[in-house]
Parts: structure tokens; C-alpha cells; sequence
């Protein structure tokens, strides 16, 4: 009888465990099967910071959609959040053979009105530009931002030939996940901080990080009006 | 072969239940509509495949659609389920939406919009719970803003994560300028 009844004990530990087993797939994120590190971000978290304080601000990510990201920031701040995909443009123009094409579409890119935006997600999206695209597009964002409000940017340190762009998905605010997908062309050249900050006219760095991951964070702050 | 001109009123149910509330009032002004089914399981209606409907479609039901909708869709109270087959160019209305079809248009909801894998969204949501899943389309702003006043709690230290806990430790960044 002790043996029958240890064995249906093994036996429902046994499917006990199977269930939590086959309960946890459910709880993880489609893309667990490949495991992504996530690195540590210190700019992500100054940057809630600068919109934490503003009610329902407005948010423009430059980044590819990720559904988790726009719930995140949406429950974060409680923001109005505007995905421009400034990687499909690009893509869009390299197959169109339209790149010389870029700074006049940049410069026309954004339907916000001057000073409306709170904050701006440039992710590492000016790397893949050349001088004069990224310049304009630079110049536009500017624009939109509000005296006051912040864009975070990040910006590679060396040379890359990988033809691929990162996806940065926000794991809580000191972590970020980068998934990368296919490009049409690598990185341009990397920009030299004192290009970035030119680039800028009109804003001034709050904060900077270089990460162990060959990332500068940046994070600007408009200028008051 | 039955040959039947379907109506453009809802299909009674076999067995009306007294208490049941009516199918959805759909009102199409503009209704040029090719063919209709609408089956009633419970309170959830199914438009299905080859229905198109053009106009303003309103109810107190729980909706699927797999067919074609264009003008507004109004279900303050109830789910609106965009199948995978259906396309919707509209301006919707609804306490919950299921996007795994196509969306063309503005979509409110007073509780949850939810983009599945294939789903696509093109215009502006509004709903305090957005979810795009892997593989979803989505192309417009999103807004979320709280209804009442700023949350109190929002510590800056420990807010809730958005995915699993990260796997490797916070390296030290090295600070570079201020």
C-alpha cells in the first residue's frame, strides 16, 4: 500500500511538474526559443525621467513596431506614441536607388508641427545614414521636439559591414534586448561625438555613456525657447 | 441547388431565447451588400467571408468579422474580433478589439486593442492597453494616455518590466561626458 501510494505520489509529482513545465512556454516571448542577451542601458532610464514629469506626452519611437515596446512606454507614461520606421524609409530609397534622395524626404518627413513632440526614440537609426540625410533628419527632429524635451540617440563606435539593423527592445529601464534583422546596407561611417553634437544645433547633451556593447547613449535636451 | 437572396436583417435564431438580446442593429444607408450571413452563437455574431457590408454597423453584441466592412463600426460595450479573412476600411468603436485580419482606419477602444501575429493596423489606436505582437503589422501613433491624473505610483526605481528578466548582468557603462 506505502509502495502503491509513493508511486501515485512520484506519479502526480510527476505530472505536477510536466504541467508547470508546459504552463511556462505560454509565459514567455515568442523569440525565447533564441536566446538575446539583454544589455544595460543607463540613458533609457533619464529618458523616462525627462517625460515622467510631463502629462501624456507625446512620443515618436524611430524604431521598428515592437509590440512591447508601445506597451511599455504607453503604461510607462501614459504617452501618445507615434512609430515612424525611419529603417523602412531607408530601405525604401536603397531599393529605389533613391538614396541621394534622403535629406529632401527627411526634411519633409514628419507631419508633427513645430515644438509638439516630448520625446523622440532615435534609437541608432543616424548610423545608417550618410552626412547629409542624417544632418536633415537631424535638423527635423529638432524641429519637432519642444523646448525642453528629449531625444535619446544612440550611435555605434567602429566600423561595421554587418548588413543588418538592431531592433532595441526595452526589457525594464537599465535593460534593452538588441535584435537584429537584415539590412540592405551596413552602418555608414561612425559619426564622432563632436559630429553628433553639431548635428544637434539647438539642443544640448544631457547625458552620455559609452557601453560596454560599443554604444554611445546619448541623451539631448532641447533648448529652452 | 438553394439559391437563397439572403436579407439584410440579422438571421433569427432557431430557438429565440426570451431574454436573449436582439443581433446587432446594422444600419448600412449605403448598403450595397453582395450577401450576408450572420450566425448567432450564444451573443457572438459572425459575419463571415464573402459578406461586404458599406455603411454603419452597430450593436450590443460580441463581433466577429471575416468579411469586408467599410464606413464605422460601433460596439461600445462589446469585442469586435477582426478575423483572419477580414478586412475592415473603417472607423471603429468598441470596449475590446482582435485584430487578425486587416484594419484600415482609426480604432477605439474604452479597454484593449489587440494585434495578433498577421494582424495589420493602419491608423491611430486609442485604448488604455495596446498589445502588437510579433509579426503584426501596425502603422500609426498610439495613444494611451491615462484617463485621470498622472499616477501617483510611478517609482523611477522599480517599474514593472516589459519582458523577462535580463540575462546577463548590468555591466558598469563607462561615463563619457555629462
Amino acid at each position: 500500500m506505502a509502495d502503491s501510494a509513493r508511486t501515485m505520489t512520484e506519479w502526480l509529482g510527476f505530472l505536477g511538474h510536466r504541467r508547470t513545465a508546459e504552463s511556462e512556454p505560454a509565459a514567455v516571448t515568442p523569440h525565447a526559443s533564441a536566446p538575446e542577451l539583454s544589455h544595460p542601458t543607463k540613458s533609457l532610464q533619464k529618458f523616462l525621467s525627462c517625460l515622467q514629469a510631463q502629462e501624456n506626452p507625446v512620443l515618436i519611437d524611430l524604431g521598428p513596431v515592437v509590440g512591447s515596446n508601445v506597451t511599455f512606454f504607453g503604461e510607462q507614461l501614459g504617452c501618445r506614441i507615434r512609430v515612424e520606421d525611419i529603417a523602412s524609409d531607408i530601405e525604401d530609397h536603397i531599393k529605389r536607388k533613391a538614396t541621394d534622395q534622403l535629406p529632401a524626404f527627411f526634411a519633409a518627413r514628419f507631419p508633427q508641427p513645430p515644438a509638439s513632440v516630448d520625446g523622440i526614440l532615435c534609437w541608432d537609426v543616424l548610423d545608417y545614414l550618410d552626412r547629409p540625410a542624417a544632418q536633415a533628419l537631424a535638423t527635423s527632429l529638432t524641429t519637432i521636439l519642444r523646448p525642453d524635451g528629449a531625444l535619446l540617440g544612440f550611435f555605434g563606435t567602429g566600423e561595421s559591414s554587418q548588413p543588418q539593423y538592431t531592433k532595441y527592445i526595452v526589457v525594464d529601464p537599465q535593460h534593452l534586448r538588441y535584435r537584429h534583422y537584415p539590412a540592405s546596407r551596413p552602418r555608414q561611417r561612425a559619426l564622432l561625438t563632436g559630429d553628433i553634437i553639431r548635428m544637434f544645433k539647438g539642443m544640448r547633451v544631457s547625458d552620455s555613456f559609452l557601453m560596454k556593447s560599443n554604444v554611445r547613449e546619448m541623451l539631448f535636451r532641447k533648448n529652452p525657447a | 441547388m438553394w439559391k437563397r437572396d439572403e436579407s439584410v436583417k440579422p438571421a433569427t435564431p432557431p430557438a429565440p431565447a426570451p431574454a436573449a438580446p436582439a443581433a446587432p442593429a446594422v444600419s448600412m444607408p449605403a448598403a450595397s451588400s453582395e450577401r450576408r450571413t450572420q450566425t448567432l452563437q450564444g451573443e457572438n455574431v459572425n459575419i463571415g467571408k464573402s459578406v461586404i457590408i458599406k455603411g454603419e454597423l452597430s450593436g450590443s453584441e460580441d463581433l466577429t468579422i471575416e468579411g469586408n466592412v467599410e464606413g464605422r463600426i460601433e460596439l461600445k460595450e462589446n469585442i469586435l474580433t477582426i478575423g483572419p479573412n477580414g478586412k475592415i476600411r473603417a472607423e471603429v468603436f468598441a470596449k475590446s478589439v482582435i485584430v487578425l485580419g486587416e484594419v484600415t482606419g482609426n480604432v477605439t477602444a474604452s479597454e484593449k486593442v489587440d494585434i495578433r501575429d498577421n494582424g495589420s493596423v493602419d491608423g491611430d489606436i486609442t485604448s488604455p492597453r495596446v498589445a502588437i505582437a510579433e509579426g503584426a503589422h501596425f502603422r500609426g501613433s498610439v495613444d494611451m494616455q491615462r484617463s485621470g491624473a498622472k499616477a501617483a505610483a510611478k517609482p523611477a526605481a522599480a517599474p514593472a518590466p516589459a519582458a523577462a528578466a535580463p540575462a546577463a548582468p548590468a555591466a558598469p557603462a563607462q561615463k563619457v561626458g555629462a
